[in-house]
């Protein structure tokens, strides 16, 4: 069995869970306060991929970014990037599929947090960084760690945006589920198999391991 | 000398009300504020605090001003540091009684004092989770005094506590306030309970 496709499949879930906690957090944080109607346009925004077909964000981007012409063609000519058949364009199109899946537990988590600890902290005289790295994320930390987990395992098994985006070059584009697809189309099966054994085992460990981790935060209210 | 000056509209079960405070109160004194329930004693606070804000109105503390709306004038919380204690507590899940007062100084020996004040120098590695109501009580006392705050806001505070817990407490928070020189106002429900300290009152009808 060819491994390339697994390693190429965690690599890019872990790419884009890393980039997608260093933007989720602020965006979350910003949208966590206040409702004003930019936010709510910016919130759908983010949040069209959980309903959007795949293939139709993944059809888009292949617009945006083909080096034919336009943005694509623009970023080919100064710098030097085709995000188009690459891998930094699967990274690109997982970051935007998974944005609400890492931005959505977060926001909710924000929000459920009573004011009066941000407050609290205010008049001990710490600024809203402080008071966001000392206070709010400590005592969000399973919802942290579900945004994380389910960002992860979802970019884990992206198909459409991948496919449309990068196609199927081995080594750059061929991630797992890619090579599922593949396999059956040329009927092998022994290998399709294979392939979908260990991204289920995979997604199976981590999701038993957050729930574990979780287990003390989740108390029944009938406890 | 604080001098308040403000108006604010609450939102009230049928519509909004308006809650109008003119007061003054002097350095270094305790001030027991007292009212009915949702006459906005809490918020009066809270806004003292900046932690919300009025529509209209001035606040100056010993002539610097806080809050001007006319001026578009307003003092970040950070800014004032008032000690607040919370109706709720409003203690930090994340941290033990220790990190709690660490969080708010580094100064090891009022950190000890205050600790031996709240009577809890035993459970400073708890977590609120496991403290009873009285203590989280006394640790959201103690945390609002750990900055040493030149006005302390107190909202219910001894609400949790039993009568002998309380009638010990009273006067030694007295002393403490008056060695940091802090100017008090407190919230309560039961005015009698301040009579051996207060120096003035504020009604909000």
């Amino acid at each position: 069995m060819d491994w390339s496709p697994i390693w190429l499949t965690l690599r890019l879930a872990a790419i884009t869970t890393a980039i997608l906690l260093v933007i989720g957090l602020p965006v979350a944080y910003w949208l966590s306060k206040g409702r004003s109607i930019f936010k709510i346009v910016i919130e759908a925004i983010i949040t069209m991929p959980l309903v959007l077909p795949p293939s139709v964000l993944g059809f888009y981007l292949l617009i945006a970014f083909s080096p034919q012409h336009g943005l694509g063609l623009w970023l080919q000519q100064h710098f030097n990037i085709q995000f188009v058949f690459s891998f930094q364009g699967l990274v690109l199109a997982s970051v935007i599929y998974s944005m609400p899946f890492m931005i959505g537990p977060i926001k909710s988590a924000l929000q459920q947090l009573p004011i009066s600890l941000s407050q609290a902290s205010y008049t001990l005289g710490k600024t809203e960084l402080q008071t966001f790295i000392k206070v709010l994320l400590p005592n969000m930390r399973a919802s942290l760690l579900t945004a994380i987990v389910l960002t992860f395992a979802h970019t884990l098994g992206e198909f459409g945006v991948v496919l449309m985006i990068g196609g199927n070059i081995p080594n750059v584009t061929r991630v797992a589920s890619i090579a599922i697809y593949d396999s059956v189309e040329n009927m092998d099966y022994a290998t399709a198999n294979s392939y979908s054994l260990l991204l289920f085992a995979i997604t199976f460990v981590i999701v038993i391991a957050v729930f574990v981790f979780n287990k003390r935060a989740a108390k029944s209210p009938l406890e | 000398m604080i001098v308040i000056d403000i108006e604010k509209k609450m939102r009230a079960y049928e519509g909004h009300r308006l809650l109008q405070v003119k007061a003054e109160v002097t350095s270094n004194s305790i001030t027991r504020i007292t009212g009915p329930s949702g006459s906005g004693k809490t918020t009066l606070l809270k806004i003292i605090a900046g932690l919300t804000y009025p529509e209209k109105g001035k606040i100056l503390t010993n002539s610097i001003t806080w809050l001007d709306t006319d001026a578009k004038l307003n003092l970040p919380p950070q800014k004032r540091k008032c000690g607040f204690v919370f109706q709720g507590y409003a203690l930090f899940p994340n941290m033990t009684v220790k990190q709690h007062l660490e969080y708010a100084t580094s100064d090891q020996e009022w950190i000890s004092e205050l600790l031996h004040f709240a009577k809890l120098e035993t459970l400073i590695r708890h977590k609120p989770e496991y403290l009873s109501g009285g203590q989280q009580q006394r640790l959201g006392i103690i945390r609002a005094l750990a900055i040493k705050p030149q006005i302390l806001l107190m909202d219910e505070p001894f609400s949790a506590l039993d009568v002998e817990m309380r009638q010990l407490m009273i006067p030694q928070l007295k002393v403490l306030i008056g060695k940091i020189e802090a100017t008090c106002l407190i919230v309560t429900h039961n005015p009698q309970e301040l009579d051996e300290i207060a120096d003035n009152s504020i009604y909000i009808k």
